[in-house]
Protein backbone atom coordinates (compact mmCIF):
# COMPACT_ATOMS: atom_id res chain seq x y z
CA UNK A 1 0.00 0.00 0.00
CA UNK A 2 2.87 2.38 1.27
CA UNK A 3 5.06 1.62 -1.71
CA UNK A 4 2.05 2.47 -4.34
CA UNK A 5 1.34 5.77 -2.98
CA UNK A 6 5.27 6.39 -3.26
CA UNK A 7 5.25 5.45 -6.94
CA UNK A 8 2.30 7.17 -7.49
CA UNK A 9 3.71 10.20 -5.71
CA UNK A 10 6.88 10.11 -7.78
CA UNK A 11 4.97 9.64 -11.10
CA UNK A 12 3.22 12.48 -10.15
CA UNK A 13 6.35 14.74 -9.22
CA UNK A 14 7.94 14.54 -12.66
CA UNK A 15 4.38 15.37 -14.58
CA UNK A 16 4.98 19.10 -14.78
CA UNK A 17 8.05 19.07 -15.86
CA UNK A 18 6.95 16.33 -18.70
CA UNK A 19 3.99 18.50 -19.84
CA UNK A 20 6.43 21.74 -19.84
CA UNK A 21 8.81 20.13 -21.73
CA UNK A 22 6.65 18.91 -24.14
CA UNK A 23 4.75 22.53 -24.91
CA UNK A 24 8.03 24.40 -24.72
CA UNK A 25 10.36 21.79 -26.09
CA UNK A 26 9.21 19.47 -28.46
CA UNK A 27 5.88 21.40 -29.95
CA UNK A 28 7.91 24.44 -30.80
CA UNK A 29 10.31 22.14 -32.84
CA UNK A 30 7.24 20.66 -34.68
CA UNK A 31 6.40 24.45 -35.09
CA UNK A 32 9.92 25.25 -37.01
CA UNK A 33 9.68 22.14 -39.25
CA UNK A 34 5.74 23.02 -39.60
CA UNK A 35 6.74 26.55 -40.79
CA UNK A 36 9.68 25.19 -42.73
CA UNK A 37 6.86 22.92 -44.96
CA UNK A 38 4.01 25.38 -45.35
CA UNK A 39 4.14 28.88 -47.18
CA UNK A 40 2.62 31.97 -45.68
CA UNK A 41 -0.94 30.34 -46.48
CA UNK A 42 -0.50 27.59 -44.48
CA UNK A 43 -0.45 25.04 -47.40
CA UNK A 44 1.96 22.41 -47.71
CA UNK A 45 5.42 23.48 -50.18
CA UNK A 46 8.76 22.36 -50.88
CA UNK A 47 9.92 25.90 -52.03
CA UNK A 48 11.67 26.93 -48.37
CA UNK A 49 13.61 23.85 -48.43
CA UNK A 50 14.61 23.85 -52.07
CA UNK A 51 15.44 27.45 -52.53
CA UNK A 52 17.86 26.96 -49.73
CA UNK A 53 20.37 26.23 -52.43
CA UNK A 54 21.14 29.90 -52.89
CA UNK A 55 22.49 29.95 -49.22
CA UNK A 56 25.27 27.12 -49.74
CA UNK A 57 27.77 29.37 -50.08
CA UNK A 58 26.28 31.10 -46.68
CA UNK A 59 25.91 27.58 -45.01
CA UNK A 60 29.64 26.71 -45.86
CA UNK A 61 30.88 30.04 -44.52
CA UNK A 62 29.46 29.55 -41.56
CA UNK A 63 30.74 26.01 -40.98
CA UNK A 64 34.73 27.54 -42.38
CA UNK A 65 34.90 30.27 -40.14
CA UNK A 66 33.04 28.30 -36.85
CA UNK A 67 35.84 25.45 -37.78
CA UNK A 68 38.73 27.76 -37.65
CA UNK A 69 37.46 29.28 -34.05
CA UNK A 70 37.05 25.83 -32.71
CA UNK A 71 40.84 24.51 -33.85
CA UNK A 72 42.16 28.25 -32.50
CA UNK A 73 40.39 27.96 -29.36
CA UNK A 74 41.54 24.35 -29.18
CA UNK A 75 45.17 25.23 -29.90
CA UNK A 76 45.40 28.16 -27.29
CA UNK A 77 43.05 26.67 -24.68
CA UNK A 78 45.05 23.15 -24.17
CA UNK A 79 48.48 24.86 -23.17
CA UNK A 80 46.79 27.05 -21.13
CA UNK A 81 44.64 24.25 -19.31
CA UNK A 82 47.71 22.08 -19.13
CA UNK A 83 49.86 25.02 -17.10
CA UNK A 84 46.91 25.79 -15.19
CA UNK A 85 46.77 21.88 -14.13
CA UNK A 86 50.46 22.02 -12.80
CA UNK A 87 49.88 25.43 -10.51
CA UNK A 88 49.31 25.84 -7.13
CA UNK A 89 45.81 24.81 -5.45
CA UNK A 90 45.45 28.73 -4.92
CA UNK A 91 46.58 30.22 -8.07
CA UNK A 92 44.17 26.98 -10.03
CA UNK A 93 41.42 28.72 -8.34
CA UNK A 94 42.05 32.43 -9.10
CA UNK A 95 42.84 31.19 -12.43
CA UNK A 96 39.48 29.67 -13.29
CA UNK A 97 38.02 32.49 -11.79
CA UNK A 98 40.03 34.76 -14.25
CA UNK A 99 38.72 33.02 -17.04
CA UNK A 100 34.95 32.59 -15.80
CA UNK A 101 34.77 36.38 -15.10
CA UNK A 102 34.74 37.87 -18.60
CA UNK A 103 31.32 35.78 -19.54
CA UNK A 104 29.81 37.54 -16.88
CA UNK A 105 29.88 40.58 -18.58
CA UNK A 106 27.27 41.24 -21.63
CA UNK A 107 28.80 39.92 -24.64
CA UNK A 108 27.61 42.45 -26.84
CA UNK A 109 29.70 45.09 -24.61
CA UNK A 110 32.70 43.09 -24.76
CA UNK A 111 32.52 42.33 -28.56
CA UNK A 112 31.59 45.81 -29.21
CA UNK A 113 34.80 46.75 -27.52
CA UNK A 114 37.39 45.17 -29.97
CA UNK A 115 35.34 47.78 -32.65
CA UNK A 116 37.80 50.38 -30.25
CA UNK A 117 40.71 47.47 -30.89
CA UNK A 118 40.51 46.73 -34.34
CA UNK A 119 38.83 49.74 -36.04
CA UNK A 120 41.48 52.40 -38.42
CA UNK A 121 42.31 54.69 -36.07
CA UNK A 122 41.97 52.00 -32.92
CA UNK A 123 44.30 51.26 -30.68
CA UNK A 124 46.20 48.69 -32.69
CA UNK A 125 46.61 50.56 -35.73
CA UNK A 126 47.36 54.30 -33.25
CA UNK A 127 50.67 51.82 -32.32
CA UNK A 128 51.67 50.44 -35.73
CA UNK A 129 51.35 53.69 -37.05
CA UNK A 130 53.83 55.09 -33.93
CA UNK A 131 56.33 52.69 -35.79
CA UNK A 132 55.52 53.55 -39.27
CA UNK A 133 53.45 51.30 -40.00
CA UNK A 134 50.37 52.07 -42.43
CA UNK A 135 46.78 51.52 -41.17
CA UNK A 136 46.07 47.91 -41.69
CA UNK A 137 42.81 47.29 -42.48
CA UNK A 138 41.65 44.56 -39.54
CA UNK A 139 37.98 45.56 -38.81
CA UNK A 140 35.09 44.39 -41.24
CA UNK A 141 37.14 41.02 -42.48
CA UNK A 142 36.88 37.52 -41.82
CA UNK A 143 39.28 37.48 -39.58
CA UNK A 144 37.84 39.68 -37.02
CA UNK A 145 34.66 37.67 -37.38
CA UNK A 146 36.90 34.58 -36.38
CA UNK A 147 38.32 36.27 -33.40
CA UNK A 148 35.50 37.19 -32.18
CA UNK A 149 34.41 34.11 -32.16
CA UNK A 150 37.56 33.25 -30.25
CA UNK A 151 37.53 35.81 -28.01
CA UNK A 152 34.47 35.29 -27.11
CA UNK A 153 33.86 31.04 -26.76
CA UNK A 154 37.38 30.48 -25.62
CA UNK A 155 36.31 30.04 -21.35
CA UNK A 156 33.87 27.62 -23.23
CA UNK A 157 37.11 25.32 -24.12
CA UNK A 158 39.31 25.60 -21.20
CA UNK A 159 37.17 25.34 -18.42
CA UNK A 160 35.89 21.26 -19.88
CA UNK A 161 39.84 20.07 -20.63
CA UNK A 162 41.02 21.37 -17.24
CA UNK A 163 38.27 20.18 -15.02
CA UNK A 164 39.67 16.51 -17.10
CA UNK A 165 43.56 17.20 -16.90
CA UNK A 166 43.27 18.32 -13.24
CA UNK A 167 41.50 14.92 -12.64
CA UNK A 168 44.75 13.11 -14.19
CA UNK A 169 46.40 10.81 -11.23
CA UNK A 170 49.78 12.27 -11.39
CA UNK A 171 51.54 9.13 -10.78
CA UNK A 172 49.83 8.13 -14.24
CA UNK A 173 52.75 10.49 -15.57
CA UNK A 174 55.31 9.58 -12.99
CA UNK A 175 55.13 6.19 -14.32
CA UNK A 176 54.84 7.06 -17.97
CA UNK A 177 58.74 8.99 -16.64
CA UNK A 178 59.75 6.21 -15.12
CA UNK A 179 59.52 3.95 -17.99
CA UNK A 180 61.17 5.90 -20.35
CA UNK A 181 58.84 8.24 -22.28
CA UNK A 182 59.93 11.30 -24.13
CA UNK A 183 57.70 14.41 -22.50
CA UNK A 184 56.41 14.38 -26.06
CA UNK A 185 55.22 10.88 -26.02
CA UNK A 186 53.78 11.06 -22.45
CA UNK A 187 51.51 14.02 -23.64
CA UNK A 188 50.35 12.27 -26.97
CA UNK A 189 50.00 8.66 -25.46
CA UNK A 190 49.12 9.27 -21.45
CA UNK A 191 47.58 12.84 -20.99
CA UNK A 192 45.75 13.26 -24.37
CA UNK A 193 44.17 10.21 -24.61
CA UNK A 194 42.93 11.23 -21.11
CA UNK A 195 41.56 14.77 -22.37
CA UNK A 196 39.47 13.55 -25.25
CA UNK A 197 35.96 13.78 -23.70
CA UNK A 198 36.87 16.98 -21.88
CA UNK A 199 37.77 18.23 -25.59
CA UNK A 200 34.99 17.47 -27.18
CA UNK A 201 32.79 18.98 -24.99
CA UNK A 202 35.04 22.16 -25.32
CA UNK A 203 34.46 21.56 -29.17
CA UNK A 204 30.75 21.13 -28.78
CA UNK A 205 30.37 24.29 -26.49
CA UNK A 206 32.50 26.74 -28.84
CA UNK A 207 31.48 25.36 -32.49
CA UNK A 208 27.92 25.54 -31.78
CA UNK A 209 27.52 28.88 -30.85
CA UNK A 210 29.98 30.14 -33.48
CA UNK A 211 28.22 28.73 -36.40
CA UNK A 212 24.98 30.11 -35.28
CA UNK A 213 26.31 33.61 -34.35
CA UNK A 214 24.66 36.77 -35.89
CA UNK A 215 25.61 39.29 -33.42
CA UNK A 216 29.65 38.93 -34.00
CA UNK A 217 29.45 39.31 -37.81
CA UNK A 218 27.37 41.94 -37.76
CA UNK A 219 29.44 43.72 -35.68
CA UNK A 220 32.87 42.65 -36.25
CA UNK A 221 32.56 41.92 -40.06
CA UNK A 222 30.69 44.81 -41.03
CA UNK A 223 28.15 43.65 -42.71
CA UNK A 224 30.18 41.91 -45.42
CA UNK A 225 30.42 38.60 -43.78
CA UNK A 226 27.20 36.96 -43.98
CA UNK A 227 27.01 34.36 -41.91
CA UNK A 228 23.73 31.60 -41.54
CA UNK A 229 22.91 33.12 -38.02
CA UNK A 230 22.32 36.42 -39.64
CA UNK A 231 20.56 35.13 -42.89
CA UNK A 232 18.21 33.88 -40.19
CA UNK A 233 17.98 36.75 -38.01
CA UNK A 234 17.01 38.95 -40.91
CA UNK A 235 14.13 36.35 -41.99
CA UNK A 236 12.63 37.19 -38.19
CA UNK A 237 13.56 40.81 -37.32
CA UNK A 238 13.47 42.56 -40.58
CA UNK A 239 12.25 40.68 -43.85
CA UNK A 240 9.56 38.43 -41.96
CA UNK A 241 9.83 35.59 -44.08
CA UNK A 242 9.20 33.05 -40.95
CA UNK A 243 8.61 30.09 -43.19
CA UNK A 244 12.33 30.50 -45.10
CA UNK A 245 13.85 31.07 -41.61
CA UNK A 246 12.48 28.13 -40.17
CA UNK A 247 13.61 26.19 -43.09
CA UNK A 248 16.95 27.31 -42.96
CA UNK A 249 16.92 26.90 -38.95
CA UNK A 250 15.79 23.25 -39.37
CA UNK A 251 18.98 22.75 -41.92
CA UNK A 252 21.44 24.38 -39.55
CA UNK A 253 19.59 22.19 -36.75
CA UNK A 254 19.92 19.16 -38.68
CA UNK A 255 23.76 19.67 -39.69
CA UNK A 256 24.69 20.37 -35.27
CA UNK A 257 22.94 17.25 -34.63
CA UNK A 258 25.00 15.22 -37.20
CA UNK A 259 28.00 16.67 -36.68
CA UNK A 260 27.52 16.51 -32.61
CA UNK A 261 26.54 12.50 -32.81
CA UNK A 262 29.80 11.61 -35.27
CA UNK A 263 31.49 13.73 -32.16
CA UNK A 264 29.90 11.72 -29.68
CA UNK A 265 30.86 8.30 -31.03
CA UNK A 266 34.53 9.44 -30.52
CA UNK A 267 33.52 9.75 -26.19
CA UNK A 268 32.53 6.48 -24.76
CA UNK A 269 31.59 8.26 -21.45
CA UNK A 270 28.65 7.26 -19.91
CA UNK A 271 27.26 10.54 -18.43
CA UNK A 272 25.61 12.71 -20.94
CA UNK A 273 22.54 10.48 -22.43
CA UNK A 274 22.12 12.06 -25.92
CA UNK A 275 20.50 9.72 -27.54
CA UNK A 276 20.40 10.40 -31.58
CA UNK B 1 58.97 25.23 -18.21
CA UNK B 2 57.72 28.14 -15.33
CA UNK B 3 58.34 30.79 -17.34
CA UNK B 4 56.86 29.18 -20.37
CA UNK B 5 54.02 28.84 -18.64
CA UNK B 6 53.91 32.11 -16.67
CA UNK B 7 54.20 34.05 -20.15
CA UNK B 8 51.97 31.81 -22.06
CA UNK B 9 48.88 32.34 -18.71
CA UNK B 10 49.76 35.77 -18.84
CA UNK B 11 48.76 36.73 -23.09
CA UNK B 12 45.84 34.57 -23.06
CA UNK B 13 44.83 36.65 -20.01
CA UNK B 14 45.70 40.22 -22.16
CA UNK B 15 43.79 38.78 -24.86
CA UNK B 16 40.51 37.93 -22.48
CA UNK B 17 40.82 41.11 -20.50
CA UNK B 18 42.06 43.59 -23.61
CA UNK B 19 38.40 44.81 -24.77
CA UNK B 20 37.39 44.76 -20.84
CA UNK B 21 40.28 47.07 -19.88
CA UNK B 22 38.95 48.92 -23.25
CA UNK B 23 35.70 49.55 -21.59
CA UNK B 24 36.50 50.36 -18.31
CA UNK B 25 38.68 53.64 -19.76
CA UNK B 26 36.57 54.84 -22.57
CA UNK B 27 33.96 54.80 -19.89
CA UNK B 28 35.88 57.66 -18.27
CA UNK B 29 36.34 59.60 -21.34
CA UNK B 30 35.45 63.27 -21.55
CA UNK B 31 34.36 62.93 -25.26
CA UNK B 32 31.38 61.27 -27.03
CA UNK B 33 34.03 58.65 -29.01
CA UNK B 34 34.27 55.41 -28.28
CA UNK B 35 37.90 55.37 -30.30
CA UNK B 36 39.38 58.72 -29.22
CA UNK B 37 40.31 59.43 -25.62
CA UNK B 38 39.70 62.89 -24.36
CA UNK B 39 40.52 63.36 -21.20
CA UNK B 40 38.97 62.36 -17.58
CA UNK B 41 35.37 62.61 -16.87
CA UNK B 42 32.45 60.84 -15.08
CA UNK B 43 29.94 62.57 -16.94
CA UNK B 44 28.92 59.09 -18.77
CA UNK B 45 28.32 57.68 -14.95
CA UNK B 46 25.81 60.66 -14.45
CA UNK B 47 24.03 60.77 -17.67
CA UNK B 48 23.37 56.57 -16.94
CA UNK B 49 21.88 57.07 -13.65
CA UNK B 50 19.64 59.95 -15.04
CA UNK B 51 18.56 57.54 -18.26
CA UNK B 52 15.05 56.13 -17.17
CA UNK B 53 14.75 53.83 -19.74
CA UNK B 54 18.16 52.44 -18.80
CA UNK B 55 16.94 52.03 -15.35
CA UNK B 56 13.66 50.42 -16.01
CA UNK B 57 15.67 48.14 -18.28
CA UNK B 58 18.34 47.06 -15.66
CA UNK B 59 15.05 46.60 -13.54
CA UNK B 60 12.90 44.50 -15.94
CA UNK B 61 16.35 42.49 -16.24
CA UNK B 62 16.18 41.61 -12.56
CA UNK B 63 12.57 40.72 -12.18
CA UNK B 64 12.73 38.28 -15.02
CA UNK B 65 15.78 36.94 -13.62
CA UNK B 66 14.75 36.04 -10.14
CA UNK B 67 11.21 34.70 -11.48
CA UNK B 68 12.54 32.68 -13.80
CA UNK B 69 15.37 30.97 -11.91
CA UNK B 70 13.00 30.74 -9.04
CA UNK B 71 10.22 28.88 -11.19
CA UNK B 72 13.18 26.75 -12.80
CA UNK B 73 14.58 25.87 -9.38
CA UNK B 74 10.92 24.42 -8.23
CA UNK B 75 10.20 22.62 -10.97
CA UNK B 76 13.74 21.44 -11.93
CA UNK B 77 14.13 19.75 -8.94
CA UNK B 78 11.06 18.30 -8.60
CA UNK B 79 12.10 16.67 -12.04
CA UNK B 80 15.10 16.21 -11.46
CA UNK B 81 13.32 13.88 -8.39
CA UNK B 82 11.04 12.34 -10.60
CA UNK B 83 13.22 11.83 -13.86
CA UNK B 84 15.82 10.00 -10.90
CA UNK B 85 13.11 7.66 -9.47
CA UNK B 86 11.43 6.86 -13.02
CA UNK B 87 11.95 2.81 -13.45
CA UNK B 88 11.80 2.07 -16.58
CA UNK B 89 14.80 3.16 -18.42
CA UNK B 90 13.75 4.10 -22.04
CA UNK B 91 11.32 6.85 -20.08
CA UNK B 92 14.85 7.94 -18.09
CA UNK B 93 16.84 8.02 -21.73
CA UNK B 94 13.75 9.88 -22.98
CA UNK B 95 13.40 12.12 -20.67
CA UNK B 96 16.81 13.28 -20.50
CA UNK B 97 17.38 13.60 -24.29
CA UNK B 98 14.34 16.09 -23.97
CA UNK B 99 16.37 17.87 -21.16
CA UNK B 100 19.50 17.92 -23.53
CA UNK B 101 17.83 19.63 -26.57
CA UNK B 102 17.99 23.49 -25.33
CA UNK B 103 21.65 23.10 -24.01
CA UNK B 104 22.36 21.07 -27.72
CA UNK B 105 20.44 23.73 -29.93
CA UNK B 106 22.14 26.43 -30.99
CA UNK B 107 20.35 29.62 -29.09
CA UNK B 108 18.80 31.26 -32.20
CA UNK B 109 16.87 27.90 -33.09
CA UNK B 110 15.59 27.92 -29.53
CA UNK B 111 14.62 31.75 -29.41
CA UNK B 112 12.86 30.96 -33.40
CA UNK B 113 11.20 28.13 -32.34
CA UNK B 114 9.60 29.20 -29.30
CA UNK B 115 8.75 32.99 -30.88
CA UNK B 116 7.09 30.57 -33.47
CA UNK B 117 4.64 28.96 -30.79
CA UNK B 118 3.93 32.19 -29.46
CA UNK B 119 3.23 33.96 -33.08
CA UNK B 120 1.23 30.91 -34.03
CA UNK B 121 -0.73 30.62 -31.38
CA UNK B 122 -1.04 34.48 -31.03
CA UNK B 123 -2.64 34.56 -34.25
CA UNK B 124 -5.12 31.28 -33.34
CA UNK B 125 -6.19 33.52 -29.89
CA UNK B 126 -7.03 36.54 -32.76
CA UNK B 127 -4.20 38.67 -30.50
CA UNK B 128 -2.19 41.05 -32.39
CA UNK B 129 0.94 41.61 -30.59
CA UNK B 130 1.35 38.26 -28.45
CA UNK B 131 5.68 38.97 -27.31
CA UNK B 132 6.14 40.02 -23.87
CA UNK B 133 7.04 40.10 -20.78
CA UNK B 134 5.34 36.76 -20.40
CA UNK B 135 6.70 34.90 -23.68
CA UNK B 136 9.56 36.22 -22.01
CA UNK B 137 9.40 34.40 -18.63
CA UNK B 138 8.42 31.09 -20.34
CA UNK B 139 11.27 31.54 -22.77
CA UNK B 140 13.66 31.97 -19.86
CA UNK B 141 12.47 29.36 -17.71
CA UNK B 142 12.95 26.87 -20.61
CA UNK B 143 16.35 27.44 -21.52
CA UNK B 144 17.24 27.39 -17.22
CA UNK B 145 15.36 24.17 -16.48
CA UNK B 146 18.29 21.88 -17.83
CA UNK B 147 20.60 23.38 -16.19
CA UNK B 148 19.27 22.92 -12.52
CA UNK B 149 18.05 19.63 -13.86
CA UNK B 150 21.59 18.73 -14.33
CA UNK B 151 22.95 20.23 -11.18
CA UNK B 152 20.63 18.21 -8.87
CA UNK B 153 20.57 14.86 -10.88
CA UNK B 154 23.87 14.38 -9.51
CA UNK B 155 23.35 15.08 -5.53
CA UNK B 156 20.48 13.11 -6.02
CA UNK B 157 22.96 9.88 -6.70
CA UNK B 158 24.99 10.80 -3.99
CA UNK B 159 22.21 10.45 -2.02
CA UNK B 160 21.29 7.21 0.26
CA UNK B 161 18.21 6.45 -0.77
CA UNK B 162 17.77 4.18 2.16
CA UNK B 163 17.35 7.03 4.25
CA UNK B 164 14.03 8.11 2.78
CA UNK B 165 12.76 4.81 2.93
CA UNK B 166 13.60 4.46 6.29
CA UNK B 167 12.18 8.03 7.22
CA UNK B 168 9.09 6.64 5.93
CA UNK B 169 8.95 3.26 7.55
CA UNK B 170 8.90 5.75 10.99
CA UNK B 171 6.00 7.35 9.44
CA UNK B 172 6.91 10.15 7.58
CA UNK B 173 4.77 10.60 4.62
CA UNK B 174 6.45 10.68 0.92
CA UNK B 175 5.73 14.08 1.23
CA UNK B 176 7.30 14.69 4.27
CA UNK B 177 10.08 12.25 3.66
CA UNK B 178 11.18 14.45 1.10
CA UNK B 179 11.06 17.49 2.88
CA UNK B 180 13.40 16.00 5.51
CA UNK B 181 15.51 14.17 4.14
CA UNK B 182 15.96 14.25 0.35
CA UNK B 183 15.96 18.34 0.23
CA UNK B 184 18.36 18.69 2.77
CA UNK B 185 20.68 16.63 0.92
CA UNK B 186 20.18 17.98 -2.22
CA UNK B 187 20.43 21.46 -1.24
CA UNK B 188 24.04 22.64 -2.56
CA UNK B 189 22.93 21.11 -6.61
CA UNK B 190 19.66 23.19 -6.40
CA UNK B 191 21.04 26.00 -4.75
CA UNK B 192 24.16 25.99 -7.96
CA UNK B 193 21.48 25.68 -10.26
CA UNK B 194 19.48 28.53 -8.66
CA UNK B 195 22.93 30.63 -9.55
CA UNK B 196 22.99 29.10 -12.84
CA UNK B 197 19.58 29.54 -13.90
CA UNK B 198 19.98 33.40 -12.28
CA UNK B 199 23.42 33.99 -13.97
CA UNK B 200 21.96 32.40 -17.27
CA UNK B 201 18.98 34.88 -17.40
CA UNK B 202 20.86 37.72 -16.82
CA UNK B 203 22.32 37.62 -19.41
CA UNK B 204 20.81 35.82 -22.18
CA UNK B 205 20.57 38.07 -25.22
CA UNK B 206 19.86 35.73 -28.65
CA UNK B 207 16.51 33.64 -27.12
CA UNK B 208 15.60 37.07 -25.24
CA UNK B 209 15.95 39.06 -28.59
CA UNK B 210 13.23 36.65 -30.51
CA UNK B 211 10.70 36.32 -27.56
CA UNK B 212 10.16 39.96 -26.92
CA UNK B 213 7.77 42.73 -28.09
CA UNK B 214 8.15 46.26 -28.16
CA UNK B 215 6.80 46.64 -24.82
CA UNK B 216 9.23 44.63 -22.92
CA UNK B 217 13.60 45.06 -22.75
CA UNK B 218 15.50 43.68 -20.88
CA UNK B 219 19.39 45.77 -20.46
CA UNK B 220 20.99 42.86 -23.14
CA UNK B 221 17.97 44.01 -25.75
CA UNK B 222 18.33 47.61 -24.85
CA UNK B 223 22.14 47.52 -25.43
CA UNK B 224 21.45 45.48 -28.67
CA UNK B 225 19.53 48.34 -30.17
CA UNK B 226 22.20 50.89 -28.77
CA UNK B 227 25.05 49.20 -30.77
CA UNK B 228 22.86 49.17 -33.97
CA UNK B 229 23.60 52.85 -33.85
CA UNK B 230 26.36 54.15 -32.10
CA UNK B 231 27.32 53.00 -28.55
CA UNK B 232 28.23 55.65 -25.87
CA UNK B 233 30.07 55.86 -23.34
CA UNK B 234 27.35 55.40 -20.84
CA UNK B 235 26.58 51.60 -21.75
CA UNK B 236 30.30 51.33 -21.10
CA UNK B 237 30.09 52.86 -17.48
CA UNK B 238 27.03 50.63 -17.19
CA UNK B 239 29.27 47.46 -17.83
CA UNK B 240 31.26 48.58 -15.47
CA UNK B 241 29.54 48.80 -13.25
CA UNK B 242 28.53 45.27 -13.73
CA UNK B 243 32.26 44.07 -14.15
CA UNK B 244 32.34 45.75 -10.91
CA UNK B 245 30.14 44.44 -8.79
CA UNK B 246 30.76 41.06 -10.18
CA UNK B 247 33.99 40.68 -9.70
CA UNK B 248 33.26 41.82 -5.87
CA UNK B 249 30.53 39.21 -5.50
CA UNK B 250 32.99 36.51 -6.51
CA UNK B 251 36.01 37.32 -4.64
CA UNK B 252 33.60 37.67 -1.49
CA UNK B 253 32.61 33.70 -2.15
CA UNK B 254 36.09 33.00 -2.93
CA UNK B 255 37.04 34.25 0.33
CA UNK B 256 34.10 32.62 2.33
CA UNK B 257 35.07 29.39 0.95
CA UNK B 258 38.49 29.70 1.52
CA UNK B 259 37.54 30.49 4.97
CA UNK B 260 35.06 27.35 4.76
CA UNK B 261 37.88 25.02 4.20
CA UNK B 262 40.06 26.65 6.56
CA UNK B 263 37.65 25.90 9.21
CA UNK B 264 37.34 22.29 8.09
CA UNK B 265 40.67 21.93 8.41
CA UNK B 266 41.38 23.10 11.30
CA UNK B 267 38.56 21.40 12.88
CA UNK B 268 39.85 17.95 11.36
CA UNK B 269 43.11 18.89 13.04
Amino acid sequence: MNKKRTDFAQKLISAPYIVWSAIFIIVPLLMVAYYAFTDKSGAFTLDNISGLSRYAKTFGMSLLYAAEATVISLIIAYPLAYFMSNMKAGAQRMMSMLIMLPMWMNFLIRTYSWITILAKTGIINTLLSKIGIGPVQLINTPGAVVLGMVYNYLPYMVLPIYTVMVKIDKSLLEAADDLGSSPISRLRRVIFPMTVPGIISGITMVFVPSVSTFYISQKLGGGKTMLIGDVIEMQFQSSYNYNLGAAISLVLMVLILISLAVMNRFDDSEEGGILI
Amino acid sequence: MKHISRIYTALVMVFLYAPIAVMVVYSFNASRSTSVFGGFSLKWYAELLNDSSTIEALENTLVLAVLSSLVATVLGTLSAVGIFSMKKKWAKTAAMTVTNIPMMNPDIVTGISLMLLFVFVGQMVGSKNSLGFGTMLIAHITFNLPYVILSVLPKLRQTDHHLAEAAQDLGCTPFMAFFKVILPSIMPGVFSGLMMAFTLSLDDFVISYFTTGPDFQTLPIKIFSMTKRRVTPDMYALSTLIFLSVLLLLILSNVAQARSEKRREGAKA
